[in-house]
């Protein structure tokens, strides 16, 4: 007779057999048999959160920083219902992430009882599956089965729901089996499919590589096999905001970021190319601007292990369905195979390509108008770099202008050092990230860039990161305003800054100090330098309350519903175009 | 041209709205009906009609039919998303109008009027394998299979003739010949 083993215990083998290491939870009724387990588990560590939300962000930059999938643990109810916000942003951005939540008792469910919700009928649509567990029998298979749906393919999140009776009910385990499932079949793509790329990019006179947050996921060989591909090839690249890091920042074939706050010579190479090969990115519309008159001469390929990305938003002329890893190896080896040195060939063809890039990054799009009296936000971020390049530094963002600053002015040289919620903007994200973040990398810098709106969101969590001595930085870009809110409502909406201004900001170096940790505060660009060093040196989580110029906005931008070669560019332009009467039509 | 005042940017060129069938083979569980049918509305799309029953029990499998209309592109993302589902096995997708495909529909209607109605009504049914189910001297119960639009028209016909209320499944889809859609 094989041992049983009851429905708590069960999910903790799960765990165990899965190498789940950090679970980010909060306790409730109907998930006490779970906690209660917690303690004969010692491999597992549970991070208790403040907010449930806090939890699933937690989880997400613990999974984005090291590629394992994030654990979340919550009660049924407000606990599940508090977590849709953190599933929805990791299904948009693509982050594997086991949610196990509490239910009511089997015989309670529907009958209204205390903290009942439908938690797998809301989830359902934020997450990749979701399970309500009936059976006890059935609780290993779909324990198995919920880390394997998350991790494969487009990862993704998904939930098991765990009524309380289950918890209790015993039954016998068993391991996760070895044989490959379909969910496994990744790559559908065949040797032909290579060859015809090849052929494209043979032929290419005005080619560039489009990369996303596909890149990062498909693991840290792939942005190796990235390096080798972009240094054969000679193309100039590009990343969407989720893609940093997969390439260099600093290379000379990377132009930056592309997109609504991309750089000119990013957006206008994307506009003008002949060829674009779009590697793990989705043709987001933040990305795509208007979509009739987005990259309008080129032939389009798109490599993606999601056959639903293809043709989703852009028809393309080349579909490559697999893993990242496996496409450009492939494509490596059949270039290096058939001896055409692309490099040497191209180099030729696509050199008239890079004047025409140079002229545009002349632009310099990204520059600001500095000042020696009030810090800009975009000096502050620069600074930031400089002062932690040379130590392995990971950001996370909250969202909105100091996010978009960040992405552009902060370089990244590997993947998994950048977190931010890109598809669904959830402001409040970056704190909670930057704990799971730092959870998984205890000894690392971790920087959440944010904004004084955002953080406010979920800043609660500094008390998580206090409680367990994880010294997180949050280093908040304050301009007194939804800044990216107050910037629409400048360019379009006539300056009606409405309900964009927050009247009544809290002490931030209060707050840190009321919280138990570190609180810095800088409002002179030449302070600025030194309050950092000592926010890095600082082996405890701060709160860094950066005064910044209330009007800045994030240039250059695409103004909404125009095409990448119509972007609105930062003060110096428009002043130099002022003069010539040119600047107007762009506005 | 106004300045949008959107963040978002502004709705282009559609394409051509087809009528689709889309037969989808499901395990048969708890929810796998509302995951496929919120592929359809999380998109705002209607479901023309839906069939949904167990084909093969020792499988536990079920065969869902649905109609419905979209842009071409639409319904090529529904079909990849449907694949993507992980009780979803196999996916189908037709055009009304191909030929290879046999598509019907069933439809129970009752009648009550006086005998001469009656037989008026069954007259009218006959081109679509009627069945009396159900018939008293004031009533009758009529099953027929026919295509979606026909039992429309028969539902136009029959109501002068006493029809008092009818009831119709989806439609089911099959291929012609030897060949199977699975």
């Amino acid at each position: 007779m094989p041992k049983l083993y009851s429905g708590a215990e069960i999910v903790f083998k799960c765990l165990e057999d899965q190498k789940v290491e950090h679970i980010f939870g909060y306790p409730g009724g109907a998930v006490l048999p779970i906690y209660d387990e917690l303690k004969n588990h010692p491999s597992i560590k549970h991070i208790l959160v403040r907010h449930e939300q806090g939890a699933g962000h937690a989880a997400e930059g613990y999974a984005r920083s090291t590629g394992k999938p994030g654990v979340v643990l919550v009660t049924s109810g407000p606990g599940a219902t508090n977590v849709v916000t953190a599933l929805t942003d990791a299904y948009m951005d693509s982050v594997p992430l086991v949610c196990i939540s509490g239910q009511v008792p089997t015989h309670l469910i529907g009958t209204d009882a205390f903290q009942e919700c439908d938690t797998t009928g809301i989830t359902r649509p934020c997450t990749k599956h979701n399970w309500l567990v009936k059976n006890i029998n059935d609780l290993p298979r779909i324990m198995h089965e919920a880390f394997e749906v998350a991790t494969t393919g487009r990862p993704g999140p998904v939930l098991v729901d765990i009524p309380k009776d289950i918890q209790f009910a015993k039954t016998k385990y068993f391991k996760p089996s070895k044989k490959k499932s379909n969910l496994k079949i990744k790559n559908r793509f065949k040797q032909k499919d290579i060859d015809q790329l090849i052929e494209l990019m043979s032929k290419a006179k005005k080619p560039i590589f489009y990369t996303g947050g596909g890149v990062i996921n498909s693991g840290p060989k792939a942005s190796e096999l990235l390096r080798e591909l972009v240094s054969l090839t000679g193309f100039p690249i590009t990343s969407t905001l989720q893609g940093l890091g997969a390439y260099p920042g600093d290379d000379n074939q990377f132009l930056g970021m592309l997109g609504m706050h991309g750089t000119y010579e990013a957006n206008n190479a994307m506009h003008d190319c002949d060829l674009l090969i779009n590697i793990g990115a989705r043709f987001d519309d933040r990305i795509t601007g208007k979509i009739d008159e987005f990259s309008p001469k080129s032939k389009k390929v798109h490599i993606d292990i999601d056959p639903s990305s293809i043709n989703k938003i852009v028809k393309v002329d080349l579909s490559i369905v697999g893993d990242v890893v496996d496409v450009i190896s492939s494509t490596t080896k059949t270039l290096k195979k058939k001896n055409l040195n692309l490099v040497k060939s191209n180099k030729q063809k696509i050199s008239n390509w890079w004047q025409q890039i140079q002229k545009w990054r002349k632009k310099q799009s990204l520059s600001y108008i500095g000042s020696d009296k009030i810090i800009k936000p975009q000096y502050a971020v620069e600074r930031l770099y400089e002062l932690t390049k040379k130590q392995d530094t990971f950001i996370t963002t909250e969202v909105g202008q100091h996010q978009m600053w960040a992405a552009q002015h902060y370089k990244f040289n590997k993947p998994n050092r950048w977190m931010t919620s890109g598809g669904l903007g959830t402001m409040g994200y970056g704190l909670p990230a930057a704990i799971g973040v730092q959870v998984a990398h205890p000894k690392k810098l971790v920087v959440d860039i944010a904004g004084e709106a955002s953080i406010l969101m979920n800043m609660q969590e500094i008390s998580t990161a206090v409680q367990y001595n994880l010294p997180i930085k949050v280093f908040i870009l304050n301009n007194q305003y939804m800044g990216m809110v107050r910037q629409w409502q400048e360019l379009l909406h006539e300056k009606n800054y409405s309900e964009s201004y927050s009247k009544a900001l809290p002490d931030f170096v209060k707050l840190a100090e009321a919280y138990g940790c570190v609180g810095i505060c800088a409002k002179e660009p030449n302070e600025l330098d030194e309050k950092i060093e000592e926010m890095i040196n600082t082996d405890r989580p701060v709160i860094f309350d950066c005064h910044v110029d209330q009007d800045e906005n994030c240039f250059p931008m695409i103004p909404s519903g125009k095409p990448h070669n119509q972007m609105l560019l930062g003060p110096n332009d428009q002043e130099a175009n002022k003069i010539s009467g040119k600047g107007k039509a762009l506005v | 041209m106004t300045k949008s005042k959107s963040a978002y940017s502004t709705p282009t060129k559609l394409g051509k709205i087809d009528t689709h069938i889309i037969v989808v083979w499901v395990d048969n569980e708890a929810s796998v009906l509302s995951r496929v049918v919120g592929l359809f509305s999380g998109r705002g799309y209607n479901i023309e009609s839906l069939a949904v029953a167990e084909v093969d029990h020792k499988k536990n499998l079920s065969r869902i039919t649905i109609v419905t209309t979209g842009t071409p592109q639409v319904i090529e993302q529904i079909v990849l998303q449907l694949k993507k589902l992980v009780p979803v096995h196999n996916v189908a997708n037709f055009k009304r109008d191909d030929k290879n495909v046999i598509f019907r529909e069933m439809a129970l209607l009752k009648i009550v009027a006086n005998p001469i109605k009656i037989k008026k009504a069954l007259n009218t049914c006959k081109n679509f394998n009627p069945v009396v189910l159900d018939q008293t001297k004031k009533s009758v119960v009529i099953q027929i299979t026919a295509l979606r639009r026909e039992i429309d028209n028969m539902i136009k016909n029959l109501k002068p003739l006493g029809l008092v209320s009818a009831s119709r499944t989806g439609a089911v889809a099959m291929t012609r010949g030897a060949e199977i859609l699975n």
